[in-house]
Protein backbone atom coordinates (compact mmCIF):
# COMPACT_ATOMS: atom_id res chain seq x y z
CA UNK A 1 0.00 0.00 0.00
CA UNK A 2 2.36 2.36 0.82
CA UNK A 3 4.11 1.78 -2.19
CA UNK A 4 1.12 2.56 -4.13
CA UNK A 5 0.80 6.00 -2.27
CA UNK A 6 4.55 6.74 -2.72
CA UNK A 7 3.37 6.31 -6.80
CA UNK A 8 0.60 8.48 -6.54
CA UNK A 9 2.15 11.12 -4.83
CA UNK A 10 5.03 10.60 -7.44
CA UNK A 11 2.51 12.14 -10.26
CA UNK A 12 0.69 14.46 -8.68
CA UNK A 13 3.54 15.57 -6.16
CA UNK A 14 3.27 19.49 -6.39
CA UNK A 15 5.79 22.45 -4.20
CA UNK A 16 4.99 20.75 -0.71
CA UNK A 17 4.51 17.04 -1.86
CA UNK A 18 7.17 14.78 -0.03
CA UNK A 19 10.15 13.20 -1.73
CA UNK A 20 11.93 10.31 -0.55
CA UNK A 21 15.33 9.76 -0.08
CA UNK A 22 16.25 5.97 0.41
CA UNK A 23 18.61 6.17 3.28
CA UNK A 24 20.88 3.27 5.59
CA UNK A 25 18.81 2.04 8.18
CA UNK A 26 15.54 4.04 7.89
CA UNK A 27 13.31 6.41 4.68
CA UNK A 28 14.09 9.91 5.29
CA UNK A 29 11.56 12.38 3.35
CA UNK A 30 12.00 15.91 2.36
CA UNK A 31 8.88 18.17 2.52
CA UNK A 32 8.30 21.67 1.45
CA UNK A 33 6.60 23.62 3.65
CA UNK A 34 4.78 26.77 2.98
CA UNK A 35 4.22 27.37 7.06
CA UNK A 36 7.70 26.62 7.76
CA UNK A 37 8.37 29.63 4.91
CA UNK A 38 6.39 32.34 6.03
CA UNK A 39 8.05 31.67 9.54
CA UNK A 40 11.81 31.87 8.42
CA UNK A 41 10.90 34.98 7.41
CA UNK A 42 10.34 35.97 10.98
CA UNK A 43 14.12 34.91 12.53
CA UNK A 44 16.06 35.38 10.23
CA UNK A 45 15.10 38.63 10.88
CA UNK A 46 14.88 38.54 14.76
CA UNK A 47 17.43 38.59 17.16
CA UNK A 48 17.75 36.31 20.16
CA UNK A 49 14.40 34.55 19.88
CA UNK A 50 13.23 32.20 22.28
CA UNK A 51 11.74 28.88 20.37
CA UNK A 52 10.10 25.92 21.69
CA UNK A 53 10.17 22.18 20.06
CA UNK A 54 7.41 19.92 21.09
CA UNK A 55 8.97 17.63 18.83
CA UNK A 56 11.15 14.76 19.30
CA UNK A 57 14.84 16.51 20.61
CA UNK A 58 16.27 17.32 17.26
CA UNK A 59 20.29 18.03 17.11
CA UNK A 60 19.15 19.90 13.71
CA UNK A 61 16.82 21.95 14.53
CA UNK A 62 18.86 23.00 18.01
CA UNK A 63 21.76 23.42 15.45
CA UNK A 64 19.48 25.36 13.27
CA UNK A 65 18.14 27.89 16.04
CA UNK A 66 21.60 28.42 18.16
CA UNK A 67 23.58 28.58 14.67
CA UNK A 68 21.53 32.32 14.20
CA UNK A 69 21.72 33.36 17.94
CA UNK A 70 18.38 31.77 19.10
CA UNK A 71 17.40 30.05 22.16
CA UNK A 72 15.94 26.92 21.92
CA UNK A 73 13.70 24.63 23.88
CA UNK A 74 13.12 20.79 23.53
CA UNK A 75 10.28 18.80 25.24
CA UNK A 76 8.58 15.68 23.63
CA UNK A 77 5.35 15.78 24.41
CA UNK A 78 4.02 13.11 22.77
CA UNK A 79 6.76 10.59 24.53
CA UNK A 80 5.44 12.19 28.07
CA UNK A 81 1.98 11.59 27.19
CA UNK A 82 3.20 7.88 27.39
CA UNK A 83 3.39 8.18 31.23
CA UNK A 84 1.48 5.03 32.77
CA UNK A 85 0.76 7.25 35.90
CA UNK A 86 -1.17 10.05 33.83
CA UNK A 87 -3.91 7.14 33.66
CA UNK A 88 -6.83 8.13 35.52
CA UNK A 89 -10.58 7.70 35.33
CA UNK A 90 -13.69 10.29 34.82
CA UNK A 91 -16.96 10.97 35.51
CA UNK A 92 -18.39 8.05 33.77
CA UNK A 93 -15.28 5.30 34.70
CA UNK A 94 -13.58 6.08 31.27
CA UNK A 95 -10.04 5.80 30.96
CA UNK A 96 -8.33 9.06 30.75
CA UNK A 97 -4.90 10.70 31.00
CA UNK A 98 -4.80 13.35 34.00
CA UNK A 99 -4.26 16.41 32.22
CA UNK A 100 -3.78 18.72 35.58
CA UNK A 101 -0.85 15.70 36.14
CA UNK A 102 0.40 16.35 32.84
CA UNK A 103 0.44 19.81 32.83
CA UNK A 104 1.88 19.96 36.43
CA UNK A 105 5.40 17.94 34.87
CA UNK A 106 5.56 19.32 31.34
CA UNK A 107 5.23 22.47 29.53
CA UNK A 108 5.96 24.52 32.75
CA UNK A 109 7.64 27.72 32.00
CA UNK A 110 7.01 31.88 32.62
CA UNK A 111 4.10 32.97 31.07
CA UNK A 112 4.55 35.03 27.89
CA UNK A 113 8.01 33.18 27.29
CA UNK A 114 8.26 32.13 23.83
CA UNK A 115 8.64 33.63 20.43
CA UNK A 116 8.03 30.64 18.15
CA UNK A 117 6.18 26.77 19.27
CA UNK A 118 6.84 24.16 16.85
CA UNK A 119 4.00 21.94 17.65
CA UNK A 120 4.38 19.68 14.22
CA UNK A 121 1.75 16.84 14.51
CA UNK A 122 1.29 16.83 17.94
CA UNK A 123 -2.63 17.72 18.44
CA UNK A 124 -3.71 14.68 15.89
CA UNK A 125 -1.64 11.65 18.06
CA UNK A 126 -2.11 13.26 21.23
CA UNK A 127 -4.48 11.73 23.65
CA UNK A 128 -7.85 13.61 23.42
CA UNK A 129 -7.99 14.68 27.02
CA UNK A 130 -4.57 16.20 26.33
CA UNK A 131 -5.37 18.11 23.78
CA UNK A 132 -7.18 21.62 24.44
CA UNK A 133 -4.97 21.46 28.13
CA UNK A 134 -2.14 21.36 25.86
CA UNK A 135 -3.47 24.35 23.83
CA UNK A 136 -4.58 26.37 26.08
CA UNK A 137 -0.74 25.41 28.33
CA UNK A 138 0.76 27.50 24.69
CA UNK A 139 -1.52 29.96 24.35
CA UNK A 140 0.09 31.62 27.74
CA UNK A 141 3.70 30.78 27.28
CA UNK A 142 3.60 32.80 23.57
CA UNK A 143 4.68 36.04 23.55
CA UNK A 144 1.87 38.22 22.21
CA UNK A 145 2.45 38.34 18.45
CA UNK A 146 3.83 35.07 19.27
CA UNK A 147 3.50 32.13 16.48
CA UNK A 148 2.15 28.47 16.62
CA UNK A 149 2.94 25.76 13.80
CA UNK A 150 0.95 23.00 14.02
CA UNK A 151 -0.27 20.19 11.16
CA UNK A 152 -2.48 18.40 11.03
CA UNK A 153 -3.80 15.38 8.53
CA UNK A 154 -6.71 16.53 6.37
CA UNK A 155 -8.02 12.44 5.73
CA UNK A 156 -8.10 9.78 7.74
CA UNK A 157 -4.86 8.16 7.16
CA UNK A 158 -5.74 4.80 9.12
CA UNK A 159 -4.20 3.77 12.57
CA UNK A 160 -0.79 2.48 10.68
CA UNK A 161 -0.30 5.57 9.33
CA UNK A 162 3.48 6.61 10.40
CA UNK A 163 4.00 9.56 13.17
CA UNK A 164 6.68 11.36 11.74
CA UNK A 165 9.34 14.13 13.36
CA UNK A 166 10.56 16.66 11.68
CA UNK A 167 14.12 18.13 11.26
CA UNK A 168 14.09 21.74 9.49
CA UNK A 169 16.87 21.63 6.74
CA UNK A 170 16.37 24.87 4.80
CA UNK A 171 13.72 27.96 4.88
CA UNK A 172 10.82 26.25 4.03
CA UNK A 173 11.90 22.70 3.91
CA UNK A 174 11.62 19.60 6.37
CA UNK A 175 13.18 16.73 6.53
CA UNK A 176 10.67 13.85 7.79
CA UNK A 177 11.39 10.62 9.98
CA UNK A 178 8.90 8.05 11.12
CA UNK A 179 9.21 8.15 15.05
CA UNK A 180 10.36 4.57 16.72
CA UNK A 181 9.87 4.81 20.38
CA UNK A 182 12.77 3.89 23.03
CA UNK A 183 11.38 1.94 25.79
CA UNK A 184 13.38 3.64 28.36
CA UNK A 185 12.24 5.81 31.54
CA UNK A 186 12.61 9.37 32.50
CA UNK A 187 12.19 11.19 35.07
CA UNK A 188 10.12 14.53 34.95
CA UNK A 189 10.43 17.59 37.47
CA UNK A 190 7.50 16.34 39.62
CA UNK A 191 9.76 12.76 39.99
CA UNK A 192 6.70 10.88 37.93
CA UNK A 193 8.95 8.69 35.69
CA UNK A 194 8.22 8.72 31.90
CA UNK A 195 8.19 5.35 29.94
CA UNK A 196 7.21 4.94 26.30
CA UNK A 197 4.56 2.02 26.82
CA UNK A 198 3.64 1.46 23.29
CA UNK A 199 5.87 1.10 20.11
CA UNK A 200 4.43 4.03 17.99
CA UNK A 201 1.80 6.79 17.76
CA UNK A 202 -1.48 6.45 16.53
CA UNK A 203 -3.25 8.79 14.53
CA UNK A 204 -5.79 9.66 17.19
CA UNK A 205 -8.46 11.79 14.74
CA UNK A 206 -8.91 14.15 12.04
CA UNK A 207 -9.38 17.34 12.44
CA UNK A 208 -11.67 19.43 10.24
CA UNK A 209 -11.20 23.41 9.70
CA UNK A 210 -14.05 24.12 12.16
CA UNK A 211 -12.48 22.08 14.63
CA UNK A 212 -9.18 23.76 14.16
CA UNK A 213 -11.07 26.66 14.10
CA UNK A 214 -12.23 26.13 17.81
CA UNK A 215 -9.22 24.51 19.07
CA UNK A 216 -7.01 27.85 18.55
CA UNK A 217 -10.24 30.03 19.08
CA UNK A 218 -8.03 32.17 22.08
CA UNK A 219 -5.25 33.13 19.03
CA UNK A 220 -5.57 36.46 17.33
CA UNK A 221 -5.14 35.14 14.00
CA UNK A 222 -4.84 31.72 12.01
CA UNK A 223 -3.67 31.08 8.51
CA UNK A 224 -4.16 28.04 7.05
CA UNK A 225 -2.30 26.43 3.97
CA UNK A 226 -3.14 22.93 2.08
CA UNK A 227 -0.93 20.82 0.89
CA UNK A 228 -1.08 18.33 -1.36
CA UNK A 229 0.74 15.72 0.18
CA UNK A 230 -3.23 15.56 2.78
CA UNK A 231 -1.62 17.91 5.50
CA UNK A 232 -3.10 21.10 6.37
CA UNK A 233 -0.20 23.17 8.11
CA UNK A 234 -1.91 25.70 10.30
CA UNK A 235 -0.12 29.09 11.38
CA UNK A 236 -1.42 31.47 14.69
CA UNK A 237 -0.77 34.19 16.27
CA UNK A 238 -1.26 34.87 19.59
CA UNK B 1 29.83 3.33 24.47
CA UNK B 2 32.99 4.66 25.10
CA UNK B 3 35.50 2.86 28.10
CA UNK B 4 37.07 5.27 30.30
CA UNK B 5 40.71 6.73 29.72
CA UNK B 6 43.21 5.13 32.54
CA UNK B 7 44.48 7.74 34.65
CA UNK B 8 41.03 9.48 34.53
CA UNK B 9 38.69 9.99 37.75
CA UNK B 10 36.18 7.54 37.93
CA UNK B 11 33.26 6.64 40.09
CA UNK B 12 31.62 3.41 39.36
CA UNK B 13 28.48 2.24 38.80
CA UNK B 14 27.58 1.31 42.48
CA UNK B 15 28.81 4.60 43.97
CA UNK B 16 26.45 6.87 45.64
CA UNK B 17 26.85 10.20 46.41
CA UNK B 18 24.97 12.81 47.94
CA UNK B 19 26.51 16.32 47.85
CA UNK B 20 29.23 18.67 46.45
CA UNK B 21 31.12 16.74 44.16
CA UNK B 22 34.50 19.33 43.37
CA UNK B 23 37.68 18.44 41.45
CA UNK B 24 40.53 19.35 39.12
CA UNK B 25 41.20 16.69 36.73
CA UNK B 26 38.50 15.27 34.23
CA UNK B 27 35.78 12.63 35.99
CA UNK B 28 34.12 9.52 34.67
CA UNK B 29 31.02 9.07 36.42
CA UNK B 30 28.80 5.66 36.09
CA UNK B 31 27.39 5.82 39.60
CA UNK B 32 24.74 8.20 41.10
CA UNK B 33 25.06 11.64 42.32
CA UNK B 34 23.26 13.72 43.54
CA UNK B 35 23.95 17.61 44.72
CA UNK B 36 26.16 19.62 42.07
CA UNK B 37 29.36 18.51 40.54
CA UNK B 38 32.23 21.37 39.67
CA UNK B 39 34.78 20.17 37.54
CA UNK B 40 36.12 24.03 35.75
CA UNK B 41 38.59 23.72 32.92
CA UNK B 42 38.27 20.07 33.19
CA UNK B 43 35.47 17.41 31.87
CA UNK B 44 32.98 15.29 33.64
CA UNK B 45 31.46 12.07 31.60
CA UNK B 46 28.41 10.64 32.95
CA UNK B 47 29.34 6.76 31.49
CA UNK B 48 25.79 5.03 30.20
CA UNK B 49 25.19 3.50 34.08
CA UNK B 50 25.51 6.99 35.29
CA UNK B 51 22.61 8.78 37.31
CA UNK B 52 22.96 12.53 38.23
CA UNK B 53 20.82 14.48 39.47
CA UNK B 54 23.28 17.85 40.13
CA UNK B 55 24.08 20.99 38.42
CA UNK B 56 27.29 20.92 36.47
CA UNK B 57 29.27 23.01 35.43
CA UNK B 58 32.82 21.94 33.72
CA UNK B 59 35.04 22.38 30.69
CA UNK B 60 33.43 19.58 28.84
CA UNK B 61 30.30 17.57 28.83
CA UNK B 62 30.10 14.10 27.66
CA UNK B 63 26.88 12.03 28.90
CA UNK B 64 25.97 8.71 27.71
CA UNK B 65 23.76 7.74 30.86
CA UNK B 66 20.57 9.93 32.91
CA UNK B 67 21.19 13.42 33.82
CA UNK B 68 18.99 15.60 35.67
CA UNK B 69 20.03 19.44 36.69
CA UNK B 70 21.62 22.05 34.50
CA UNK B 71 24.40 22.26 32.90
CA UNK B 72 27.18 24.91 31.96
CA UNK B 73 30.26 23.46 30.39
CA UNK B 74 32.65 26.59 29.01
CA UNK B 75 33.72 24.63 26.02
CA UNK B 76 31.49 21.76 24.92
CA UNK B 77 28.35 19.52 25.72
CA UNK B 78 27.55 15.76 24.00
CA UNK B 79 25.07 13.32 24.14
CA UNK B 80 25.27 10.16 23.38
CA UNK B 81 22.51 8.28 21.87
CA UNK B 82 21.57 6.90 25.37
CA UNK B 83 21.83 10.14 26.81
CA UNK B 84 18.77 11.56 29.04
CA UNK B 85 18.76 14.93 29.66
CA UNK B 86 16.21 17.23 31.92
CA UNK B 87 17.98 20.96 32.46
CA UNK B 88 18.87 23.71 30.49
CA UNK B 89 22.49 23.44 29.01
CA UNK B 90 24.35 26.92 28.63
CA UNK B 91 27.53 25.85 26.38
CA UNK B 92 29.67 27.45 23.43
CA UNK B 93 29.14 24.10 21.29
CA UNK B 94 26.68 21.11 21.45
CA UNK B 95 26.67 17.80 19.65
CA UNK B 96 23.42 15.60 19.53
CA UNK B 97 23.57 12.11 18.55
CA UNK B 98 20.26 10.60 17.07
CA UNK B 99 18.43 9.02 19.52
CA UNK B 100 19.40 11.21 22.56
CA UNK B 101 16.61 12.74 24.23
CA UNK B 102 16.96 15.93 25.45
CA UNK B 103 14.17 17.95 27.90
CA UNK B 104 15.09 21.33 28.59
CA UNK B 105 16.73 24.97 26.72
CA UNK B 106 20.20 25.36 24.76
CA UNK B 107 22.02 28.49 24.88
CA UNK B 108 24.59 28.97 23.30
CA UNK B 109 27.26 31.44 24.57
CA UNK B 110 30.32 32.01 22.03
CA UNK B 111 32.19 33.81 25.07
CA UNK B 112 33.49 32.80 28.50
CA UNK B 113 30.54 30.77 30.47
CA UNK B 114 30.44 32.34 34.01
Amino acid sequence: MSSVSQNFMKLFRGSSGPETIPEQGSQKLIRRSSGLGELSRVWESAEDLCVLDLGSTSATNIRHFTGRGHRIYSEDLLTASTDPELLTKDEQGVVVLDSRKFLADNLVYPAAHFDVVFCWNLPDYLDESLVKPVVGRLWSVLKPGGMLLAFFHTRDAGPDSPCHRFHIVGTDTLEMKKIVLRREARRGPTGAVHTAITDGFQLQRVFNNRHIETLFRDFVSIKFFLARDNIREVLVVR
Amino acid sequence: MSAPASGLAQIGKSVFIKGELSGSEDLYLDGQVEGSIALKGNSLTVGPNGQVKASVEAKGVVVQGKLEGNVQASDRVELRKSAIVTGDITTQRISIEEGAYLKGKVDIHRADVK
